[in-house]
């Protein structure tokens, strides 16, 4: 038995190194496939960064009328953060307020100078909320229309960006959509290419495969060795999609990272390098052995 | 020992081989002749359980081979040397290999390995090219390879498909040499030819087919279309 697996690795190694330019052409089909298999993975990444950051961007503020009390604003702010939906709620105050308005208009003494006429701060107070998913955000202007606090609610902002929040929630769902039909759909075809050089590799094979069965081989000793190649294709074309994309992506990266929200796309390849690895090489020797099981068994009925 | 009992093969309407019927002897040497076309190939296709007969039955050692089971056919295959004229190496192996990946699919151990390729490559005086892959080799070469590697499970059966088809003369006279040679070491040697020459230089058994029909079966016979 150790001998047979012994005999099927030997065999396997002989045929891919003797096999020279059709093994080179199928490992370079495979590193392309595994290649491709990254950049979509990378890709998706970026994306749902992109994404969230823009989720991020989103939030409705509260408004409160000018004379209710901080305390009354901090209830409404615990109420809130029962809520399921919320994820976060920053509190301005008046002063807080007051302070912004007066760094954003700087550049305007003409308008300072009027603010700083008035005997009352008129900034009205206000909360920011940010909901856990973009959807959520109308359930959570539901809650504050409620009647219980109309009475110190001066205006929620929702109804004003209502239409963009909702266009944006369509292009987040679109977009995740998209992107997971693009990717399998990108997937299964460089799958299926791989496949299929695999199976050409072999039927260049099969007047061997039928010498080997007219010696008396048995079909386990015929497959053992393709089935190492194709498991060898996989190995090998991790390890040179992974030199490829390593110095691609360490030169990409910072040129990226002026338009692109993710600073650091190399440093994240690099923080997830053995990850990366080990799901290549999973999916090459799965590949590439699934491949070469199937194109041999062709040749192995009669 | 080879007894076939009025075996034909069609293909299709095409009746390749019809109520072939002969018995042969443990170390006979018989030579089975016919123009091309005559049905030489379909009837060593069907003791080598290649293709199957339409009707009729073969036996082998008393033993009807169409009751063999599928995953007992290596093994009987094993039991028959087979050599073809396109002589059907791994193009990928070496001589040496050729033969030893015959012995490994048989089962049998490096020790065993290691001690009778060089024994058989000396045999079919080949041991300087061992190390050669068959496109590094002549034609007689190369079918000497062949016959080394039917013989490395002590075959008792040889059959031989116009091994000498694709080779010159002189070449020719080295495997038909070879092959009386193993057959007198106690193999049965079946050769399948249309070379009139070979046929009646032999002297021995011969078998002639025509059209699928077996019209003379002569000991000591000549080739006579
Ligand atoms: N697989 C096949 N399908 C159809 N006809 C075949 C097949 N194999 C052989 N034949 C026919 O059977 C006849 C005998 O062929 P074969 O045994 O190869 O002849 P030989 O070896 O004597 O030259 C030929 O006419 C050939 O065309
Ligand atoms: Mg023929």
């Amino acid at each position: 038995m150790f001998e047979g697996f012994k005999r099927i690795f030997k065999w396997g190694l002989k045929n891919f190194w003797r096999n020279g330019w059709l093994s080179t052409a199928t490992v370079s089909i495979m590193s392309l496939t595994l290649l491709v298999i990254t950049v979509l993975l990378m890709l998706n990444v970026v994306a749902n960064v992109i994404l969230e950051e823009l989720e991020n961007k989103i939030d409705i503020s509260v408004y409160f009328k000018l004379d209710t009390s901080e305390t009354d604003i901090l209830k409404v702010k615990d109420q809130l953060e029962k809520l399921e939906e919320v994820n976060s709620i920053t509190y301005v105050s008046q002063e807080d307020a007051l302070v912004k308005f007066k760094e954003r208009h700087k550049d305007n003494p003409i308008l300072l100078q009027s603010l700083d006429e008035l005997d009352v701060n008129p900034l009205e107070a206000s909360l920011n909320i940010k909901a856990k998913e973009t959807s959520q955000y109308a359930s959570i202007n539901q809650f504050l229309e409620s009647v219980y606090y109309q009475e110190i609610i001066d205006k929620v902002n929702y109804m004003q960006n209502k239409d963009v929040i909702e266009k944006l929630n369509k292009i987040v769902t679109d977009v995740k959509a998209g992107g997971l039909i693009l990717t399998l759909l990108l997937a299964l075809i460089v799958f299926l290419v791989t496949f299929n050089a695999i199976r050409l590799a072999i039927y260049s094979s099969r007047e061997e495969i039928n010498i080997m069965r007219l010696v008396g081989a048995k079909n386990w000793f015929i497959r053992g060795p393709f089935l190492v190649e194709g498991v060898l294709y996989g190995v090998i074309g991790t390890v040179v999609s992974l030199l490829v994309l390593y110095p691609v992506f360490y030169f990409l990266s910072p040129k990226l990272s002026g338009f692109l929200p993710i600073e650091d796309i190399f440093g994240y390849f690099q923080d997830n390098l053995l990850a990366f690895f080990f799901l290549l090489l999973a999916v090459g020797i799965i590949l590439g052995g699934f491949s070469s099981w199937f194109a041999v068994r062709k040749y192995l009925r009669r | 020992m080879i007894n076939f009992n009025k075996t034909s093969r069609y293909y299709g309407d095409y009746c390749a081989l019809k109520d072939i019927s002969f018995r042969v002897k443990p170390k006979e040497f018989v030579s089975i002749v016919g123009r091309s076309g005559a049905g030489k190939t379909t009837l060593l296709k069907l003791l080598l359980k290649e293709e199957k007969a339409s009707s009729g039955e073969i036996l082998v050692d008393g033993k009807n081979i169409d009751e063999i089971k599928e995953k007992d056919v290596p093994n009987y295959r094993r039991k028959i040397g087979s050599i073809f004229q396109d002589f059907k190496l791994l193009p990928n192996k070496t001589a040496y290999e050729n033969i030893a990946f015959a012995m490994e699919a048989g089962g049998r151990t490096d020790e065993e390995i290691a001690e009778d390729v060089p024994q058989i490559l000396n045999l079919v005086e080949l041991a300087d090219k061992a190390d050669n892959f068959p496109y590094q080799m002549s034609g007689g070469e190369k079918q000497r390879v062949a016959i080394g590697r039917a013989l490395v499970h002590k075959p008792d059966i040889l059959m031989a498909d116009e091994p000498t088809g694709n080779l010159d003369p002189l070449h020719t006279w080295d495997i038909i040499r070879l092959l009386c040679r193993i057959n007198e070491l106690g193999t049965t040697v079946l050769l399948a030819t249309h070379d009139r020459e070979i046929v009646n230089a032999l002297g021995r058994r011969v078998i002639s087919l025509d059209r699928g029909q077996l019209i003379r079966d002569e000991e000591k016979g000549r080739y006579i279309v």
